[in-house]
């Protein structure tokens, strides 16, 4: 494969990424959020292995992997039986007003690729153009986490996040060292555990796993 | 060798008490493994001192003056918070408050935090730093939620999401400063170690780096409870079991700060600006004015001293802001005297909780009557934290003061309006709590003497008088953030 073959194979995959993070956004029903969080793991995936290919980097295939088992598999599955055992309803809220979240969003994607304009023309990697898209993944998972009151959704949020932190690894520098990807992926099977026993106190405690209801917290009551 | 014994004892500790679980003898397992922490601590302190600064283990440990300091104190405030905790969690046992499980978790969680904080100070790779903060939020998010009430897991989970989503922009910024670093030092760890970032600071690209410290203050200043990013704080302090209020306020705060310090010397360095600097200033100010304002409005004693914490987080964050040798003098010793205060403040504040059976401030009266001990102790650590001298409090925040009086003059009279509005707030709170005839719903209580004591007798011998190695661990450090 030529070069521009790859890149052009990155971009595609790059905007793939993009798409499925507006479509979590204003995803309504769980089991739709779950499979667009495996649908966005799985492109990273292929992306991160296409860019180890082009440039070489073998380390950058067991990120793949990683990606691969972790979350494509292993957390969708985990998210899977909780909401099965928790006898969370199928349709989980209704998003307030989705044309506004769409155009934040539209926003923040702007705002990311000025924001990375500097790096872009520093950069000599093939990958350089898909920083901004990173970043506006890393953006619309806050924005996701800000928007929706429900406890799966807000962890599905940090999760997409986390999916663009690791798109950013790739595409800025073709991964992080392999100590620090593994360590990384280490924290998110123990936060994956503990949100997992979260979801059962919170549904215990509140009835729900609304977050709207945790609001005893406030100032000068 | 103590370096390694400072890592792999509390790891060690932490599986040991995961299976020794709800037994009688568990919290002396506990304090036994602070304790040889402790004792490695000073030994890798005599190590550093002696020797100057080392690097272990295939540069992947990194020892100076600034973090074996902090290394010693998060040893020592570890080992008498499992002190206080002994007689603490036994009595919250008794009042059926915690379970079984409950004290398992409690003590494993403990050292395990404890790990992760040692491996964030140790470790000469930013890239493992991340990790180890994500561990430590993540070791004590289930402490926070330990009494299972419903405040306690929303703060708890207000916690988790809130400490999540900030620390996963210190990622990104991390990863910026890899991909500047990468350009000079080459690809690799080599690329990530602060010791190679530190030497070839001056060859990093200023306009990416000054990128990248946007996301790391953002991240780490979460972590640090600095104003905007603050709301998690007074939440998880208040709601989780109070030893683990004393080492979040004591400990995780000043590693937090510790990482934002250490990314700012390498990023003034690139840029030759005042730039990280004036930042952290910034956002040290805002947190020293709207922490002091709200201190006036708190009815609950943990959530007002918290506050507190929030402040004082402020003043240090300022200070290193500031630079120059006298403001990072001071701040150094600000996050010593203020870490040693706040934990006794706590360990005081968890008693007279326990005696009134309430956290609410207008139900805790009588304190010197009742149990003198506890009454002073909590009467010296309020004037102490807010700065009276002759307490140690006092000799950082007038070394702060007198910089800020000469390298940033226009900053003067919102740091003054800050400290006075704090001082009024939290004298007008404590002085009913420790005065007062005895309410008839007080029990008495056996209390832990010693950890009390120590940490204010050192809070005021080194108000007091400065000790020589102190003072030269002090200007060696001041030297290395120069």
């Amino acid at each position: 494969m030529d070069i521009q073959t790859v890149a052009q194979i990155i971009n595609f995959l790059a905007a793939m990424v993009l798409l499925t993070a507006f479509g979590m956004l204003v995803q309504r029903r769980i089991y739709g959020l779950i499979h667009l969080f495996a649908w966005q793991g799985l492109f990273l995936s292929v992306s991160t292995a296409i860019v180890g290919y082009a440039a070489g980097r073998p380390h950058l295939y067991i990120s793949s992997v990683l990606t691969l088992t972790l979350k494509v598999i292993l957390l969708p599955y985990i998210l899977n039986a909780l909401i099965h055992k928790l006898k969370i309803r199928k349709e989980i809220e209704t998003v307030v007003n989705v044309p506004l979240t769409m155009l934040i969003g539209i926003a923040l994607v702007i705002f990311s690729y000025s924001l990375t304009a500097p790096v872009r023309e520093m950069s000599t990697l093939v990958t350089r153009s898909i920083l901004a898209i990173a970043l506006a993944t890393v953006m619309i998972g806050l924005l996701m986490m800000i928007t929706r009151r429900h406890a799966v959704t807000q962890i599905i949020g940090f999760l997409a996040m986390e999916n663009g932190l690791f798109f950013a690894a790739t595409s800025a520098t073709y991964g992080m060292p392999l100590v620090v990807e593994l360590g990384v992926a280490i924290d998110i099977l123990i936060a994956a555990f503990i949100f997992g026993i979260f979801f059962f106190h919170i549904n215990t405690t509140f009835d729900s796993l609304d977050v709207e209801q945790m609001a005893r917290l406030k100032e000068g009551e | 060798m103590p370096l390694l014994i400072l890592l792999v004892v509390p790891l060690f500790a932490a599986v040991v008490l995961a299976f020794v679980g709800d037994r009688k003898y568990a919290p002396e397992i506990n304090i036994a493994g602070s304790a040889a922490t402790f004792l490695a601590g000073i030994a890798l302190a005599l190590d550093v001192y002696n020797n100057g600064p080392m690097l272990a283990g295939n540069k992947f440990f990194f020892v100076d003056a600034f973090n074996v300091y902090l290394a010693v104190l998060t040893s020592f405030v570890s080992m008498t918070t499992a002190i206080f905790s002994r007689r603490y969690m036994r009595r919250e046992r008794e009042h059926g408050r915690v379970g079984h499980w409950g004290m398992r978790f409690y003590h494993a969680m403990f050292q395990l935090f404890i790990f992760a904080m040692f491996l964030c100070l140790l470790t000469n790779n930013i890239g493992v730093l991340w990790i180890a903060m994500e561990l430590a939020t993540l070791s004590t998010v289930l402490l926070v939620s330990l009494y299972r009430t419903p405040t306690a897991i929303e703060a708890a989970w207000k916690y988790f999401i809130l400490c999540g989503v900030g620390i996963a922009q210190a990622l990104f910024g991390t990863v910026l400063l890899y991909f500047a670093a990468e350009k000079v030092l080459g690809e690799g760890g080599e690329a990530l170690l602060w010791t190679n970032l530190i030497q070839s600071s001056g060859k990093l690209e200023p306009t990416i780096l000054s990128l990248a410290f946007v996301f790391l203050m953002v991240g780490y200043g979460t972590k640090v409870g600095l104003v905007p990013l603050h709301n998690w704080l007074p939440d998880a302090h208040s709601e989780g079991p109070t030893p683990i209020s004393a080492v979040l306020s004591g400990l995780l705060l000043n590693i937090a700060l510790y990482a934002l310090v250490r990314c700012k010397a390498i990023v003034d360095g690139s840029t030759h600006t005042h730039y990280a600097g004036n930042i952290m200033m910034g956002f040290g100010i805002i947190s020293i004015l709207v922490a002091a304002f709200s201190l006036l409005r708190q009815k609950d004693i943990k959530r007002m001293f918290s506050y507190s914490s929030i402040e004082h987080m402020g003043i240090a964050t300022f200070a290193f802001g500031l630079g120059g040798p006298i403001a990072t003098y001071g701040a150094l010793l600000h996050m010593l005297v203020h870490s040693l205060a706040k934990s006794s403040i706590f360990f005081t504040v968890g008693h007279a909780s326990q005696m009134h059976r309430t956290q609410d401030m207008d139900k805790i009266k009588g304190l010197i009557r009742g149990k003198p001990l506890v009454g002073w102790g909590m009467m010296f650590g309020a004037m102490a934290i807010v700065g009276m001298p002759p307490f140690g409090i006092f000799t950082s925040e007038f070394l702060i003061l007198t910089a800020t009086i000469k390298d940033a003059p226009l900053m003067t009279p919102f740091l003054l309006l800050g400290l006075a509005v704090a001082f009024a707030a939290v004298f007008r709170k404590v002085q009913p709590m420790v005065a007062g005839e005895i309410p008839p719903y007080q029990k008495s209580m056996k209390v832990a003497h010693l950890p009390m004591l120590l940490h204010m007798a050192i809070v005021l011998a080194v108000g007091l008088y400065m000790p020589g190695f102190l003072n030269q661990w002090f200007h060696k450090a001041v030297q290395i953030l120069k």
